[in-house]
Order: C-alpha cells, then structure tokens, then sequence
C-alpha cells in the first residue's frame, strides 16, 4: 500500500505538462555513480499483515505486571476523554501554528497550556513546551548561563541521575564546570552547597521530590542564591504540585519538568513532554514557540506565535535555542488532563498518591528485614533498605507479577540494597499487601 | 472562542477519582505544602469535550485541508499507525523495564522495533548504524554535531568551525552554534548551488564538518554533492546531511553512498507520522562505520540467541541525549509505514512526491518566477517578488489561499529569494487538489494586477482576520490571567 492518488492516465497528463517523457526524466541529473548500492527493503505489506505482525511484537512486551516503578515516570490513570479529543485529526495531522488565521485551534490551546503550567509552577511564563524534562533541564541550565554571563553550575545529586548524564552531555564542549552536592538525609545538602556558591556560580538545580521521593522546601537555598547573583532551577513532577509547595512560592527563577504524568502514557519512554516556566524578567531568554494573545483588525482577540526573535528562523546561529518544533500533542494532553481533573481534582489526585504511598511505607515497613527510609518526608515515592541485593529481589518478584520499584543500585553506588518505591492512585490497597506479602515470601525463601 | 478558564464555574467537576481505599495518615507538615490549590478550570467533562473539539475545528490540518508546507512533508498519515501505537502492549510499557535484572525479556517486543527500525533506516539511507534516540529533527542535528566533536576529539582534534550554506534551515547554525562551534556560511552561487570557490577558501584544517541538506532547501539535488564531499574529507572534516528532504530521493540515492558521515531523519516528513501541530516528531541520527562507537548510549543489541537487549557498555559514547530509547511511539508508526510501503512503495512515493512538485512548478512558472529558473526535486521554490511590483507581498498571497481553503506553502524561506513561496506537494495528494491550488495561485496572480486589495484584505473567512503581531511581542500576553 502506498496511499498515491495518481492513476496512470493522469501521471501521463502530468508528465507531459512538465514536458519530460517519464518520472526517470526528473532524476536524470542524479549522477549514475550515485544511484544506491543496494536498497534491500522487504516489499510491502497490507494494513492488516503489518498489523498482525506489530500485535505479535506487543504481546512480547509484558503487561500484566502491577507497577509499582516510578523514578520520573508514572503509571497515571488516563480519562477516556483525553485520548478522545487528543486523537481528533485537526489536532494531530495540523502543525506548527505558522499561519495564524487557520490554526486558532492550536494557538489558543497553547496558551491555555501555557496558563496552565504557570499556574502549577506559581511563575509568570512558560513556553510552549519542550521534548522531555531532561532537555528542558539542559535548556534552563543554559538559560542560567546567559543570563548571569557565568559559567559554575552546583547540581544536587538528589536530581535524577538520567537528567544529570544529559546535562553533562550537552555541555561536554561548552567549558561549563559542574559540582555536584551529595543529599544528605535525604534533602539537598545546604553546607555543600553554599561551600560551592559564589560569584562564578550561574545557578544551583535541585529537584522537587528529589530522586529518592523526598520532599523539600527550598526557600532557603534560593535566598542564598539570589545573594550570590545566581539562578535557583527547580526540575519538578507536576502531579505533586497539586499539593506540594510551587517553585514560584519558595522563589525559584526556573522550573522545568517532565509531563509524562499528565495524560500522557508511558510508552516506553516517549514521546513525553518537557516543561518550562520561568519569572516575567527571563522570559526573553526562553527556548522554544511561545504563543501570545492580540487582537485581529476588528479588535477580535486572537493568538499568534510571539517573541519570535530568540528562534533559530530568525537568529540562526545567535537564536537562545536550536529547538523548532516542541511537543504541542503531549502539550495538549496535559492540557485536556488538568481541565477535567479540575482545581479540586488535581490536589484530591494528589492527595490519593499520597496516602497510598504512606499506606504502602507502613505496610512495607512490617516486612521481615525491610526498613523504610524515613529521614524526610515524601510524596508517592520512597525509598526502602533491603536486607538483600535489590536487583535479586526485583527479579524474583517479576515472577510472582510485580514490577516492584527500581533497584537504586543501578544509579547510585553503594546502594545496591536500596529500592526506589512508586504508589501512583491507581494502586489498591490489596495490590499493596499483596506486593508486600510477595516480598516476604521473595525474602524468606 | 471563550478560553477554557472563562467557563469555569466554582464547584463543577470533570472527573471522578476512586476513593481512597487506605487508612487516612497524617498530611505534610504546612511548610511543604502550597497555600493554595493551583486555580485549574473547574468545568465538566462535556465542557471539555465541546470546548476541544469546537478548538479543533478552527484549525487546518492534513485530514482537513491541502497542506503543501515547504520542507515540512506534509503527506497523509495513515491511520493504522495511531491504532498499532495504542496497543496496550506498546502503549503502557514503563521504560525502566528492561533496565531491572531480568527486566529486558519483558521489553522483547519494543526492542525488536526499535532494533528493526534501525536496521531499515540503515539499508534506505546506506548508513552503517542508526541510533533512534533523538526526538526531533533539530536534536538529530545536535546530536549530530556532538557525535561530530567526540570524532574529532578523540582523534585529538579540537576543530573550530561548520560550514553551512546560506540556504539552510535556521536550525542548522543554531544546532551548531549550541554545541560550540563557531558558524562559517558560504554563499549560493548564481546558479542555485554552494559557491564553489567560497567552500574551497572556507575548507581548512579547523573545519569539523560541512553540513548540507541534500536535495537543498531550494529543491535541488546538487550534482557537485559528491566532489563537495571529497573535499571536506580531504581536509579531514565530516559531512553532515540534514535528512529534511530525504522524500525526495528514496532509493534513488542514499547519503551514505554519497559520503555522508552523520545523518538525521525526521520521522514525521519522510516516514508520514503525523505533525501533532508542532510534534512530537522524531530525529534517529544515522552514521558511517567510524562513528558507531560514539553514538548515544543505550544501543538495542540482538544477541546470539535471537533475543534483544540494551547495551550500555560504550566508553566512547557521547552519552545520554535522551532519557531512554528515543519518542518510541512515533519510532513504531514510520516502522509501520515502512513495512507498509515497501522497497517499491518507498521509491513510488519520492518518484510522485517529485513528479507533484514539477507538476506545480510547470504550471506555476509563468505567474510565479521558480528559483533560479530550474526544475526542482519534491518542492518547488517560487518568488512572488513581481507581484510585490504591485504591492502585494508572499504573506498576502497565503492569507488568499487560507480563504479559499489552502494552507499556504511556506513563505519566507530560503531566506535568499525575494519572497519566497516553498510548495511541497507531496505525493499523496490528488491532481484534482494540485489543480484546484495551482488554479487559486494563479487567481492571486492575476488579482496581484487587477484588484490588489482583495489580497490585502484576506483572510475575511476565517474566525480570526489578520492578527496584530506587533502588538503581541510589545505587549506580551502569554497567559490567562483571572481579573
């Protein structure tokens, strides 16, 4: 199947409209010693044979496991609307805005999303959105780094070690010099930090809850870091801002995120949506589209692409980012979520992650040899000491049908016998029990 | 349209979540807690409904309306592929599975299409190894451009410079400038093509790379590509192709054939995965055997036993450019399209997508002048600069197109002709809908003379009619704000 209209009568009317005898014609000037090598493709297929094929690939991935893994990315409940309306075609098969007067659809969602992320992060301005919360980090890293013309950024090690590798890589030619600051008790460490902080610093980042799940409040740091003529950037996961304390209120200049949780599926890791909101006087250093109200010749309100002179169509090679597109679907998604959540749905989903998560700390905490960390507060996700290798002990209870958390072995040394546990809102109390009696049996035996 | 937050009513509810099933513990302590509940829309769920779908109706889209964007590929999006992507399978895989011990027998079938993705995109393109990580054209680019300075330096090279024609795409210099390099432009010679001399001064010893896009943004396929290539790896630079316009040219040559070292795909032009009104799209960067080591970490491996893994054991790797394998819902719809079209289909679809373009150009060339007066590959560069004689401008063109049903082809760009037009076609459209636009084109051609205001007017259909620009960048209004 390859979906072209053109019947062979009407190639022939085309062909001689251009004057050429046949479509080899218009490749003609592709020199012969260019023509492929090879172009060893299968030959196509039907819809239903390729569907056939792609079903027996899902049935490979496993689906019947109870999730209880976390470390960014959540397995949400997604309402049947979002998938509704975020799958109309006049959504998904337009593209960027360009062209104001035909894609008012778009434009005005964007803002609205726009309204949106500001009003969970409590700043003033957000962007159109970015591809994941580990590029928007990078993107707010080097915000920082124009604004303050200084090059020493601190990192706190409670931020995801999945972000951090990525910041590194981005900046690997760019001579900016990172120290990292160790979590002690489970928060950001402030001695460390303002060991480091002085007049070179650019930004200090932190993350809300930091990888292991533990809460802080970070108007302290940020205090000494406006001192110091630095930048405070807050990664943040936006479910918890339905109750936790919003960078805007503890000071924060940036705040990026991943907005996978907003109704967007796990889908092995994308496409997920990156987000960043920031104080009204940094708005001109942002990346990305950002979409701005005005008024059409009639004085009729209206919404265009606005700010356009940071883009790369623009600026080229001076322009604040390299970004083109963003993820205006994933954005969109957030969007149709956090409307039909609604102001009250949004903190009573916040609160179910929260109670089960502590429903699951003190049930996990009677387990025979399993110690739940308690050094800070948390929110739907925490850490527990096993008294065996947390790798073993995830294996063997795939079998028994859980995905029972991320050993944090993997990213962090010395903790091999440390498990990072996630209790999304949709996780029973029986699930609960069930995974705790599944434990003791894994660690009995 | 009244904004989502305009029909909030206090107290009314969209949604209903379970109770809770656990006994109440105590809350967070106040000092990490928000004082107030973040001031979300308090609407039902057929508020949500009505007000997304009427949103949806003011816009153009694929589905909806010929969409001939230049250098945007806007071809038809099969709708199977939304159908595969939502297989529960694929769609609800937590993407830290197949990194827990064990864990990656769990992922089989999510490996094996991000492995076959690669090895396809590999053998279309004549590249030794493809990497899907990057999620978008532009951080194709970048991840480029970073694959290109790990190269250099491990053969203790510290380069300074990329060379870029002054008709590329914007992202071109901006993905080079991000990542450190410093931004040579060579000029377009009279006859459409890279200066030749220019690119001979500009080549030296402190050139990384030469980044092109190939057929050129003009809709050219340069038949001096191959000795631009011999030089820039005579100097010891790399070549970098910007996969843009690879519509145009499947298999009818591959850049790898060519001499291009570093690639990048966008999924969503050439491999009909829909825009999503501004992504997500996909970026998959593809390179020659000498940089197979530096690619992003992690790479899909298939072992001796026929199963998939991840591997992340590259000391050379550049490391993570993504948080895990890639936008994997828009890798396995272009996987699908592929497996759909075929070797055959594939080179039927660059064949009509460029026997389309000529189609418009022909017929277009006596109202429009085509760029440099020559035939082009996918799409067609035209200039409106003898319509602007009459004081009518390539925006004025666009707005009349909008009203009689058209999205406008790119305008503006390249930014080296005078009111530039960009249609690019695409092979999935109809005769009838190239006539039906050609036909309106040449309306406005003709208006341009007898009744320039009709132009200037437009559009007078749509919800909106021309929008103040100015006004929103010098007074920003970037939010709702309740009053």
């Amino acid at each position: 199947m390859n979906y072209i209209p053109h019947t062979e009568l009407e190639k022939k009317e085309m062909l001689k409209t251009i004057g050429v005898e046949s479509v080899d014609d218009l490749f003609k000037h592709i020199p012969a010693e260019l023509r492929p090598k090879s172009f060893n493709i299968p030959e196509g297929k039907s819809e239903f044979e390729v569907m056939e094929h792609l079903k027996i690939l899902s049935r490979k991935n496993a689906t019947n496991l109870t999730d209880f893994v976390g470390g960014g990315f959540y397995d949400h409940y997604i309402p049947a609307a979002v998938d509704a309306l975020a799958g109309r075609a006049e959504f998904y098969t337009a593209y960027t805005p360009y062209q104001p007067e035909c894609s008012q659809g778009w434009l005005q969602a964007i803002y609205e999303y726009q309204t949106v992320i500001c009003e969970l992060t409590g700043l003033d301005v957000s962007n159109a959105s970015l591809y994941d919360g580990g590029t928007a980090l990078y993107e707010a890293a080097m915000m920082a780094v124009r604004l303050s013309g200084r090059k020493k950024i601190i990192v706190d090690s409670g931020v995801s070690l999945i972000y951090r590798t990525m910041l590194y890589a981005y900046t690997s030619n760019l001579s900016i010099e990172f120290v990292e600051t160790p979590v002690v008790h489970g928060q950001a460490c402030r001695e460390d930090i303002y060991k480091h902080l002085d007049d070179k610093t650019a930004a200090v980042i932190v993350q809300n809850p930091n990888f292991f799940g533990a809460v802080d409040d970070f108007s302290d740091i940020v205090e000494r870091v406006h001192k110091c003529g630095a930048l405070a950037i807050a990664s943040v996961y936006p479910v918890s801002l339905g109750m936790l304390k919003s960078p805007g209120e503890m000071g924060i200049d940036i705040a990026t995120g991943e907005g996978q949780s907003l109704g967007i599926p796990l889908s092995f890791g994308g496409p997920y949506l990156g987000f960043i909101a920031v104080k009204k006087e940094h708005m001109r250093q942002l990346p990305g589209r950002i979409v701005g109200a005005t008024v059409d010749k009639d004085n009729k309100r209206g919404f265009v692409l606005t700010l356009q002179a940071r883009e790369q169509h623009i600026r080229r090679e001076r322009a604040t980012s390299n970004i083109c597109s963003n993820e205006a679907l994933c954005a969109l998604r957030a969007l149709i979520y956090t409307c039909l959540l609604g102001k009250s749905g949004f903190y009573e989903l916040a609160r179910l992650n929260y109670q089960k998560a502590e429903f699951a700390k003190v049930t996990l905490d009677k387990v025979t040899g399993v110690k739940v960390k308690r050094s800070a507060p948390t929110f739907n996700e925490f850490t527990v000491c096993l008294p065996k290798n947390a790798d073993e002990v995830v294996c063997s209870l795939i079998d028994k049908g859980f995905a029972c958390g991320f050993p944090l072995g993997r990213f962090y040394k010395g903790l091999d016998n440390y498990l990072l546990v996630a209790v999304t809102e949709k996780r029973t109390k029986e699930e609960i029990v069930q995974f705790a009696n599944s434990l003791e049996a894994v660690l009995c035996s | 349209m009244q904004l989502i937050f305009e029909k909030s009513r206090p107290g009314r509810k969209g949604f209903a979540l379970p109770e809770i099933d656990v006994p109440i513990a105590p809350g967070l302590t106040e000092k990490y807690c928000r004082k107030q509940a973040a001031p979300l829309p308090e609407v039902s769920e057929l508020d949500v409904v009505r007000h997304f779908s009427n949103l949806s109706r003011l816009n153009f889209s694929v589905d909806t309306n010929f969409y001939p964007l230049g250098s945007c590929t806007m071809k038809y999006n099969p709708k199977f592929t939304e159908k595969a992507c939502a297989l529960e399978g694929f769609s609800d895989l937590h993407p830290l599975l197949p990194q827990l011990l064990g864990g990656g027998m769990l992922a089989q079938g999510s490996l094996e299409v991000l492995y076959n993705t690669e090895r396809l995109l590999s053998e279309i393109t004549g590249m030794h190894a493809f990497t899907t990580q990057p999620l978008a054209g532009a951080h194709g680019e970048l991840t480029g451009v970073m694959l290109i300075a790990a190269y250099h330096k491990n053969n203790g090279e510290r380069r300074k410079h990329i060379i870029i024609p002054d008709s590329s795409h914007g992202t071109n210099p901006a993905s080079a400038a991000i990542a450190g390099y410093n931004v040579v432009v060579i000029p377009t010679d009279k006859d459409g093509f890279l200066d030749m001399t220019a690119y001979k001064k500009a080549l030296s010893r402190e050139t990384a790379a030469v980044m092109l896009t190939c057929p050129d943004t003009l809709g050219f396929f340069n038949p001096k590509i191959k000795e631009i290539a011999d030089l820039a790896h005579g100097a010891g630079a790399l070549m970098y192709y910007d996969g843009a316009n690879l519509n145009a040219i499947l298999g009818k040559c591959r850049p790898g054939d060519i001499g291009f070292d570093v690639i990048h795909l966008n999924l969503h032009k050439t491999f009909a995965t829909p825009h999503g009104g501004g992504g997500p799209g996909a970026g998959p960067v593809g390179v020659c055997e000498k940089l197979a080591d530096f690619l992003p970490i992690s790479r899909v491996i298939r072992r001796s036993d026929g199963t998939f893994a991840l591997d992340y054991h590259k000391h050379k790797s550049i490391g993570y450019i993504a948080p895990f394998y890639g936008n994997f819902g828009v890798i396995l719809k272009a996987y699908a399209y592929i497996l759909c079209l075929g070797r055959a289909g594939l080179i039927e679809a660059s064949e009509n997508a460029v026997l389309s373009a000529n189609y418009c150009l022909s017929r277009l060339k006596d109202y429009y002048a085509p760029a440099y007066g020559k035939r082009c590959m996918h799409e067609c560069v035209l200039s409106a600069a003898s319509q602007l004689e009459q004081g009518v401008h390539a925006l004025d063109i666009s707005k009349y197109l909008i009203d009689k049903g058209f999205h406008p082809p790119t305008i503006y760009f390249p930014l080296i002709v005078k009111e530039a037009m960009m249609i690019e076609p695409t092979e999935t459209e109809s005769k009838e809908t190239l006539d039906a636009f050609i036909d309106c084109l040449i309306e406005a051609a003709l208006l341009s003379k007898s009744n320039p205001e009709a132009l200037h007017s437009a559009p007078l259909s749509m919800p909106v009619k021309r929008l103040d620009e100015t006004k929103a960048a010098r007074e920003p209004n970037l939010r709702w704000q309740q009053k």
